[in-house]
């Protein structure tokens, strides 16, 4: 029962974390019907500062003007990039993600180099933060966890109940009224995007100590943070909460039981083989749910898209 | 009109002498490995170091075949075995004869094969295959041939060392087996199990492969190894997988040894920093604490100078090149690779360089070697990772299975 409750928590930040990443996804996609390929690259950029600023003025400075950088650095690509390509239709606009994931991995590799960096949690928080089971959690992923919970509540307080969400939430809906009363659709696009790459680069500067930092760290994440939009509804913050959530646990606890195809074969009837290694069905037998766990996610997905294509959350027209 | 003749004349006679001595003077050797992408850390360092032995150890030294120099060319393979044929293609194209690659014995399995195909079907341009990284044991043993010749220890031998290491160590009893699921993992897994039970009564708690660069959160797989009370952790892990499955081990409070292969380098030396003394015990041929020899002291300068933010992690790459550059020699042709297989079949390297000696087996292209097990120290004379960490030995076995058995079954032209 404690490895229970210690894998449970160890999935819960796992997957606050996949949160982080695919709130600001899916607020992009609500806002600009465009998927930003380039996502994850953000992410990384938000390590790479975050590394880059701890080297002179420690992690908390880090922690808070690497994000900052990011928003600008995403609110000048949305301005002087995506506003551009956007009359060309959507198309275009996903190519332009795309292209730019790459060139943001090479300028990190460029710069950076390709080794992993040495960006570390901050020593006031490397301390075993309680212990469970004889397994022990660490403070910083208790602070990992704090974050997380608490963008969480200020982007739902944001978005439901000030005045600026309230704007927000009408011109992605109803663009030309909101104009025509006198709002700057264009800056609340980009005010917008910028906030959503935002998020990425505070998941980047979080994340970076404890998934690492190096240039493959956009490309281990990328797939997965889609997964949490589709599954949760385009467009939809609960339900990519919701969505990142459950592929944090089911991710974590995949890897975590080690329940064998065997085990359920020989529950229905079937013989298990004298010799597996030369069965023809060697593959199946020897197959553990820990080696199929990261395809679940892609699992769920394909699942959704057939019997629920708008998400768990999302609305039926979106 | 004149003028314009002896011009002409002139760039044609210049253009024929430089074509000509390019063609000539080197001996091409093609580096095909991950060169972009997020694996290019390992492929990048790699060819810094071909690069520079093959300048500081055979060109400078005079060439082979009374002055003609190596040439060493990287071809991104992307670390894709279906990209890595194609450059081998590409490679062969160029009428280059020597084809180097180590990362991922997936793919060297791919080229081995490639290569064998290749060679049969045109005995004019044959070439042979350098491998100096790729460890599974099925390339010197069922899927053996000719043309390919391995200059690190496969992962039996390292295996071997390993548990000579291991069955002095009475503390340990439970012991776990975690691995990428691929050729190499399982190669890892099986050769533990079978050292293991030859040489020691240590139990195995868990033994088990992960996806392969799938997974970003190690840590459920720490939980389960805390709790299966495994004293001791082996892993074949590399890149991220390496550095995150020991990150989230120490994370979640786990205090023992992890034996590795590839726990070091590339960043990972500098990420484990403090936490990785006295638990990163890692086995090699290649570490160089205390060091080897005065001349290693100099030439390892040499190359700090030229790559200050690389390490020389590789010292098979000076065996690899020095023994071609032999074999070249005494076949007399660097065309005839048949000639070149000849004379590196059974030869022995005495490297006054690393001072130990290398033995080419015969019978399946396997390069016998000293192996050791090395520490992950501070107290090191040349660092990694420029991280004031390194690997210090603390044991070596001498021409590690130097009598191993092999299966493999050689076919000779």
């Amino acid at each position: 029962m404690d490895l229970f409750i210690i894998n449970f928590l160890d999935g819960l930040i796992y997957g606050l974390l996949l949160f982080m990443l695919s709130s600001g996804l899916t607020l992009i996609f609500s806002m600009m019907g465009v998927l930003n390929l380039a996502h994850s690259a953000f992410f990384m950029l938000g390590a790479y500062f975050a590394y880059q600023i701890s080297l002179y003025l420690g992690f908390w400075v880090g922690l808070l003007v690497a994000p900052p950088i990011v928003t600008v650095l995403g609110a000048l690509v949305e301005r002087y990039g995506l506003r551009q390509v956007h009359q060309y239709g959507h198309v275009p606009e996903l190519i332009f993600t795309f292209g730019l994931y790459f060139v943001i991995e090479e300028l990190v590799q460029y710069i950076w180099g390709k080794n992993f960096v040495e960006y570390r949690a901050p020593e006031s928080l490397d301390f075993v933060a309680f212990t469970l089971a004889g397994g022990s959690i660490q403070a910083y992923k208790v602070f990992m966890l704090l974050c997380s919970v608490a963008i969480f509540l200020g982007l739902y307080y944001v978005l439901a109940r000030t005045r600026v969400g309230m704007i927000i939430q009408a011109s992605l809906s109803y663009p030309k009224t909101v104009e025509s009363l006198g709002h700057n659709v264009p800056l609340v696009f980009m005010g917008v995007f910028g906030v959503g790459t935002g998020l990425a680069g505070i998941a980047g500067v979080i994340a970076g100590p404890t998934l690492q930092t190096y240039p493959g760290m956009a490309f281990a994440l990328g797939s997965i943070v889609f997964v949490c939009v589709v599954v949760g509804g385009l467009g939809s913050l609960f339900g990519a909460f919701v969505a990142s959530l459950i592929i944090g646990w089911m991710k974590t606890f995949a890897a975590a039981y080690n329940v064998g195809a065997a085990e359920i074969l020989i529950y229905f009837g079937f013989e298990y083989p004298d010799n597996v290694y030369y069965h023809p069905w060697r593959d199946l037998w020897t197959l553990t749910l820990p080696q199929i766990g990261p395809l679940l996610p892609y699992l769920l997905l394909v699942l959704i898209l057939i019997f629920r294509p708008y998400g768990l959350f999302g609305r039926r027209d979106a | 009109m004149k003028l314009f003749k002896k011009f002409a004349s002139f760039v044609l006679a210049s253009g024929v002498f430089f074509s000509s001595s390019t063609f000539a003077d080197t001996v091409k050797i093609a580096f095909i490995e991950p060169l972009s992408g997020p694996y290019a850390a390992s492929g990048s360092q790699g060819l810094a170091q071909f690069k520079f032995v093959a300048e500081d150890q055979i060109n400078k030294k005079g060439g082979v075949l009374g002055g003609k120099n190596f040439e060493i060319i990287g071809f991104d393979n992307k670390l894709s075995a279906k990209e890595a044929v194609i450059q081998v293609e590409v490679a062969i194209d160029q009428g280059i004869r020597f084809i180097a690659q180590g990362n991922s014995s997936g793919i060297a399995n791919a080229i081995t094969d490639h290569v064998k195909k290749h060679n049969k079907r045109n005995p004019d341009k044959r070439v042979l295959f350098i491998n100096y990284s790729a460890v599974d044991p099925a390339l010197t043993n069922d899927k053996c041939n000719f043309w390919h010749f391995r200059f690190d220890a496969n992962a039996d031998n390292k295996m071997d060392a390993i548990t000579d290491v291991i069955a002095g160590q009475p503390d340990i009893k439970k012991m776990y087996l975690i691995g990428q699921d691929y050729s190499f993992g399982k190669a890892v897994a099986a050769a533990a199990e079978k050292y293991l039970a030859e040489k020691t009564s240590v139990e195995i708690v868990g033994n088990e492969l992960h996806p392969i660069s799938k997974v970003q959160d190690f840590t459920p797989y720490a939980r389960k190894i805390m709790a299966s009370g495994a004293d001791a952790v082996i892993t074949g892990n590399w890149g991220a997988d390496m550095l995150n499955l020991g990150k989230s081990l120490t994370e979640a409070g786990y205090k023992g040894p992890i034996y590795c292969y590839y726990c070091f380098g590339v960043g990972i030396t500098s990420v484990f920093g403090e936490k990785g003394v006295g638990m990163l015990k890692a086995v090699g041929e290649g570490f160089h604490n205390p060091a080897p020899s005065d001349e290693f002291r100099q030439f390892h300068k040499r190359f700090k100078a030229k790559y200050p933010d690389n390490d020389f992690d590789q010292p098979r790459v000076i065996n690899a090149l020095s023994m071609l550059a032999l074999a070249i020699d005494k076949a007399g042709t660097a065309d005839d690779v048949v000639a070149v297989a000849k004379a590196l079949e059974g030869m022995t390297f005495d490297s006054k360089l690393l001072n130990t000696k290398v033995y080419m087996r015969p019978q399946d292209h396997q390069a016998i070697q000293n192996l050791h097990i090395g520490d992950h120290s501070a107290d090191v004379e040349f660092d990694m990772d420029n991280s004031g960490y390194g690997m210090k030995i603390f044991k070596t076995v001498e021409m590690a299975s130097m009598d191993s058995p092999t299966t493999c079954k050689m076919k000779r032209p």
